[in-house]
């Protein structure tokens, strides 16, 4: 019966969405009258679930699952919802999640809403808000399903701190041939990823050209920021395409969106609308970035980003 | 090698979202259609296997006769021929459950879908029809290499990329990076006129029920005005982004 959470961890430590989701499933089960249980594949101490609403936790340990396999991960999932009787399974947006989840959905023949922003606004039906046309709406979904499969974007519902046994207990499902097997991981290591990242700080074709990235670069230092850049940015080969945000690249949900030189046309809007905050420095007081901003300075990048930078070091020298 | 490319029929990336009907149907008023961005960029791909490795590519779109122009766009593109499954495409397991059946009845070796289409964003038809085919998946595909039965596939992951190595049936959710932007064709008038001439089959659908339901759809609410800051004064920012905004 419990409403069932998968909580991601890396390299046996917890990733921030594990929480959010964690979160996100303890008010579900709240409105269901219901516990919360938690499924871990290799995470080491899971006692700080407890504190964001987890009662119990099926440990699986196996080092055939050190990297991730969606196969594996979806049919283990299943198997611990199918344990538990789970009606409500809870996943998070990260790329693997959302790689694993529609196979997990066909395997519970459970209905599934993706880029789900809000705790259910009905039980029953069970009925949730998500993100449609690329942030351009929100859409009211129903899932019909006995099982039901939702995926909590990124960013939309925190933290919200709880206290629960977190009682864990070892399980053992079986594991299934892989079918896809990992030859080699290319990760940047000791860089904040835009996935994970709370300030996002883009660049844009106004920047023009790759040598000007510096200052882009010392601004997220100072922020603890990852860069990001726009399509022409990465089409004409100053950025890697894995900075690409956007309608056709990454998307972007964080605290801080920071967009240098960037004209903020509707393909880009979409992809890091998003984002909570965001703040705009570009020379044409026309561009259609300053309708979609919190926050704009009419200004040449080079003169106001190297202040910017100055500033917050004060600022951040001073907390 | 058998390829089935699958087409979304999306509105245009830089049209207006509006509702009609009580705010329950999209409203489709002078909009443009195209193929899915993420879809076009598999297609691309599909046509290098069939000129490099002389693979046969079809495309197959899951939906009503409104969507046969972009279907034959990707014809004009270079595809050998067109499935048409005539149903409205509820949601993603109606979708995946039609491909199922036109994957096994046509025995093919790879299809390549999009990660997402642009209108839903539900990233579920290409896993749900890999699970419901028996076939490998991988998702956010930026590169994919055939060698026989051999493949070699690189999916994106949050911060990089890794590198699979994999095998037929395969569906893999593709996106850019599959091939770049450059690499995208646009149909000239020979391909266009031989369009004309390709196959475009319409098969009727097989039973399945919709497992989730769209109630209604609602768009954000309207942006308070931009707070302008003198670019003399970034300290204001810095400020305003502390004690206003609370997000440093
Ligand atoms: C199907 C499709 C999908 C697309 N998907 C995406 C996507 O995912 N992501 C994306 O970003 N785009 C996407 N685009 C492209 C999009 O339409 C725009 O072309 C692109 O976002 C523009 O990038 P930009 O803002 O960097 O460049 P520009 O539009 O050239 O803007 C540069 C800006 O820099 C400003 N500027 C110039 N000099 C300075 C200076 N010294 N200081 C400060 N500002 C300065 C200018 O005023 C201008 O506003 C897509 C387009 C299509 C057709």
């Amino acid at each position: 019966m419990s409403v069932l959470v998968y909580t991601e961890s890396e390299q046996g430590t917890f990733k921030k969405v594990a929480l959010e989701v964690a979160s996100y499933a303890k008010a579900v089960a709240n409105q269901m009258g219901t516990t919360v249980t938690a499924v871990t594949i290799n995470a080491e101490d899971t006692s700080i679930l407890g504190t964001y609403g987890v009662d119990k936790v099926l440990k699986v340990s196996d080092s055939q699952l050190e990297k991730f396999n969606a196969n594996a991960y979806a049919s283990i999932i299943a198997q611990a919802a199918q344990k538990e009787g789970s009606q409500v399974v809870i996943v998070s947006s990260s790329s693997d999640s959302k790689y694993l989840a529609p196979l997990l959905a066909v395997d519970l023949n459970a209905g599934y809403a993706s880029n789900v922003v809000e705790a259910p606004t009905s039980t029953a039906p069970f009925t949730v808000k998500r993100t449609a046309f690329t942030n351009k709406a929100f859409n009211m979904t129903t899932i019909n399903t006995d099982v039901k499969l939702v995926a909590l974007s990124k960013n939309a519902f925190g933290l919200v701190e709880n206290s629960a046994a977190a009682a864990a207990e070892d399980f053992t499902p079986s594991i299934p041939e892989f079918g896809v097997n990992v030859q080699s991981v290319d990760k940047v290591t000791g860089k904040v990823t835009i996935a994970d990242a709370e300030i996002v700080v883009s660049g844009g074709r106004g920047l023009k050209g790759p040598e000007n990235w510096g200052m882009v670069e010392e601004l997220a230092d100072v922020l603890g920021a990852a860069t990001a850049c726009s399509k022409p940015v990465s089409d004409l080969g100053w950025r890697p395409h894995s900075e690409h945000v956007g309608q056709t690249g990454k998307p972007v949900a964080a605290n801080l969106y920071i967009a240098i030189g960037i004209s903020g046309a509707i393909q880009h809007l979409a992809g890091i609308n998003a984002s909570k905050v965001k703040v705009v420095i570009n020379t044409d007081p026309e561009a259609p970035f300053f309708k979609a901003a919190d926050y704009g300075i009419v200004g040449d990048a080079f003169e106001v980003v190297p202040k910017l930078i100055e500033k917050l070091k004060t600022f951040k020298a001073q907390q | 090698m058998k390829i089935l490319v699958c087409i979304s029929h999306v509105p245009d990336t830089t049209s207006k979202i509006n509702f009609t009907e009580g705010d329950t149907k999209f409203d489709t008023n002078g909009v443009q259609f195209v193929i899915n961005p993420n879809d076009e960029f598999g297609l691309t791909r599909a046509m290098w296997f069939k000129e490099k490795q002389g693979a046969t590519v079809d495309v197959v779109n899951v939906g009503g006769p409104e969507t046969e122009p972009t279907l034959r766009k990707a014809l004009a593109i270079g595809a050998d021929s067109a499935i048409r499954v005539n149903t409205e495409p509820t949601d993603g397991f109606v979708v995946a459950k039609q491909l199922a059946k036109v994957v096994q009845d046509g025995g093919y070796d790879l299809v390549i879908a999009g990660r997402e289409s642009i209108d839903y964003n539900g990233g579920m038809v290409p896993g749900m029809l890999a699970r419901l085919s028996n076939a490998n998946f991988v998702n956010t595909c930026i590169g994919l290499e055939v060698e026989g039965t051999a493949v070699t596939a690189v999916r994106e992951i949050d911060g990089g990329k890794e590198t699979v190595s994999t095998s037929f049936p395969l569906v893999i959710g593709g996106q850019k990076g599959l091939v770049e932007e450059s690499d995208l064709r646009i149909p000239n008038m020979r391909g266009i006129m031989m369009a004309r001439k390709k196959p475009l089959t319409v098969l009727e659908p097989v039973e399945a029920s919709a497992e989730t339901a769209s109630v209604k759809f609602e768009k954000p609410a309207p942006k308070g005005a931009v707070t302008l800051i003198d670019p003399d004064n970034v300290e204001e920012l810095v400020n305003l982004l502390h004690n206003e905004a609370k997000v440093i």
